[in-house]
């Protein structure tokens, strides 16, 4: 009996003190880029100023006034938010469909769906910009924005919520049949709130995905649907090195995201694990 | 209210069929019960009157109408099933209103249908609150209100009791008969239990690896089984057989008759007297099992076949004696032995 107790404190004291270790390592890069957007450029490379300097707001004043910060936000909102909608008016209805009715091709289809991903991007660079530019003429708008990363983004959606609709026991959506809805009452009246936990999440990870997104949202914009991924690149170094200023863009485009994080995390966790515990 | 007339009914997946020609007719207003054991084929063919399986071949019609091609709400048939199935995130009074809405139905009368169907199973008192804090019991009320408030031509109910406790299951039974005896509406009701088809039913359908076996009303299946299978599925415990070898030798006396070398005899276990005279079939006592209200003495015949006596007191013999039986002619059964079926 002792022996159990002293292992239960054991275990009691060093599974907290692991866990505040490994968060911490995981936090410190955000915390670094925090603390050195308040530096000034010449202060960030100056290892006698690594720890102490006089903090700073240039960096924030001179990215919104010389940088047009709110232009690159404005567009990462607006391309972000209607990518996440898209695949969401796309995926819900393709995985209620797989889920109860599915063919004998449904698992193909899923896993055709998930390789999709293993294209390497850089792969299909010229072909995209050259169709998006010389082609169609819809190179650098929220258009085009729009769709790559809708489209990107499906497989993930769809795969999540087909696991989230599949947790659904089937003879509630065959009682709503017997009951006389509509296909879409079905999904609007049934489906959405049975699996709410799990269609925001799905939700909130494609945003995240969308907003973080920069190998195309880079490549296939210039100016008017430039997200700010395409801020954080265009600060990166051309003239050298300012690690102030690009730690302050970085900062003010990963924080909307990590605020919003941090808020739905609840939300988060308990879509994401919904399937695993049951 | 309507009668139901199912014609060379069949149902197949891919190459396999699971459904091989049913015809049946349903009487307006009579309980019917489809019984057998499991993958007999009896939920699916609940489930293809429901409209929730397609038909892949012959007819169901819902009074005059074929409802091959009708959307199952649209067919006049409420369901009941076994998982209750019902809309967690609605509450009671939500769940029972639900078709009605969906059928756009004036919002005075699904009050009025939902409060009164709501007064015949008693949860009024629950019509607040959600599925999840309810009792197992209560559930299935509300699922089988959700089907009443609908006022459909035929109630099918899917294994309703099956996930009830015993005792629960009891009471319940009992109120399906007297909703059925109130309400007058053809209910088809699916169950593997025997108990539950003989205490409901008008009439019971027997099905066996998609085909049906017998249809008749309780009394008939138990007095007149057509086969082997059917005797052995209706009645506990289930009828013994025997073939000639098998039997004592004043069996013909007792029987009436000689028993055919082609021939079993079926005896049911409550039909056998313990005797001192002549004997139909002697065992040596292995076990006996005492319920009070009656015994289950287990013996074996001197061939090795086990069988089963249902007596009012436990033999006052030592375990391992041989007893031995006798019958009444008019209770045997007479099988065919190669195709079971009745002589």
């Amino acid at each position: 009996m002792a022996a159990v107790t002293e292992r239960s404190r054991l275990s009691d004291f060093m599974w907290p003190a692991l866990a505040w270790i490994v968060a911490l390592v995981f936090f410190f890069p955000i915390f670094w880029l925090v603390f050195t957007s308040f530096k000034t450029d010449a202060d960030a490379v100056k290892p006698e100023h690594l720890f102490f300097f006089t903090p700073t707001l240039e960096n924030y004043t001179n990215m919104t006034e010389n940088y047009d910060y709110w232009r690159f936000a404005t567009n990462s909102v607006i391309t972000s938010t209607f990518a996440t909608l898209f695949a969401l008016a796309v995926g819900v209805p393709c995985a209620y469909a797989m889920a109860f009715n599915p063919s004998k091709h449904t698992k193909d289809i899923l896993m055709w769906m998930l390789s999709t991903k293993m294209l390497p991007a850089a792969a299909v660079l010229y072909p995209m910009t050259f169709l998006t530019k010389n082609f169609l003429g819809i190179f650098d708008t929220h258009f085009l924005v729009i769709l790559v990363l809708c489209l990107i983004n499906l497989p993930i959606a769809i795969w999540m919520l087909f696991t989230y609709f599949k947790e659904i026991p089937k003879e509630i959506i065959e009682a709503s049949k017997m009951d006389g809805v509509t296909t879409w009452g079905e999904i609007k009246d049934i489906l959405i709130p049975l699996a709410w936990g799990g269609v925001a999440s799905t939700a909130l990870l494609t945003f995240i995905f969308c907003w973080n997104e920069a190998y195309w949202t880079v490549r296939l914009t210039t100016v008017d649907a430039a997200t700010l991924s395409k801020l954080i690149e265009g600060n990166r170094a051309p003239e050298g090195l300012f690690f102030g200023r690009l730690a302050a863009v970085s900062t003010a485009a990963v924080g909307p995201i990590v605020v919003l994080g941090w808020f739905c995390q609840k939300q988060l966790v308990q879509g994401l694990t919904f399937g695993a515990v049951k | 209210m309507a009668g139901l007339t199912l014609r060379d009914v069949r149902k197949s997946y891919g190459a396999t069929q699971v459904m091989h020609g049913v015809d049946l007719d349903i009487e307006d207003g009579e309980f019917v019960v489809f019984v057998g054991p499991s993958g007999c084929g009896k939920s699916t063919l609940l489930r293809m009157i429901a409209g929730l399986e397609e038909i892949s071949g012959g007819t169901v019609a819902i009074g005059d109408v074929e409802v091959n091609e009708v959307a199952a709400s649209k067919r006049g048939v409420a369901m009941v099933f076994q998982t209750y199935a019902l809309y967690p995130h609605m509450t009671v009074y939500k769940n029972m209103a639900f078709g009605l809405k969906q059928a756009k139905t004036d919002p005075k009368e699904i009050d009025r249908r939902v409060k009164d169907a709501a007064e015949i199973l008693q949860i009024t008192d629950y019509l607040d609150r959600s599925p999840r804090n309810l009792s197992g019991g209560q559930r299935q009320r509300v699922a089988i209100g959700r089907a009443i408030v609908r006022d459909p031509k035929v109630f099918l109910f899917d294994e309703p009791l099956s996930n009830l406790d015993a005792a629960l299951r009891v009471q319940t039974r009992l109120e399906i008969a007297r909703l059925h005896e109130r309400l007058e509406t053809t209910m088809i009701y699916v169950t593997h239990d025997q108990v539950e088809a003989m205490t409901l039913a008008d009439k019971i359908v027997v099905l066996r690896d998609g085909r049906i076996e017998q249809v008749g009303s309780p009394i008939d299946l138990y007095e007149q089984p057509a086969n082997s299978f059917v005797a052995q599925f209706i009645g506990s415990p289930k009828m013994n057989f025997f073939a000639i070898s098998d039997l004592a030798s004043g069996a013909s006396t007792n029987l009436g008759r000689e028993l055919g070398s082609d021939e079993h005899v079926g005896l049911r276990p409550e039909h056998l007297v313990p005797t001192d005279g002549s004997a139909v079939v002697e065992g040596k006592m292995e076990l006996v099992e005492n319920l009070g209200e009656y015994a289950l003495v287990h013996l074996t015949t001197e061939t090795g076949v086990e069988f089963i006596a249902k007596t009012e007191k436990p033999p006052s013999v030592a375990k391992g004696s041989t007893i031995g039986f006798s019958i009444k002619p008019e209770l045997a059964h007479f099988f065919d032995k190669s195709s079971g079926a009745r002589k």
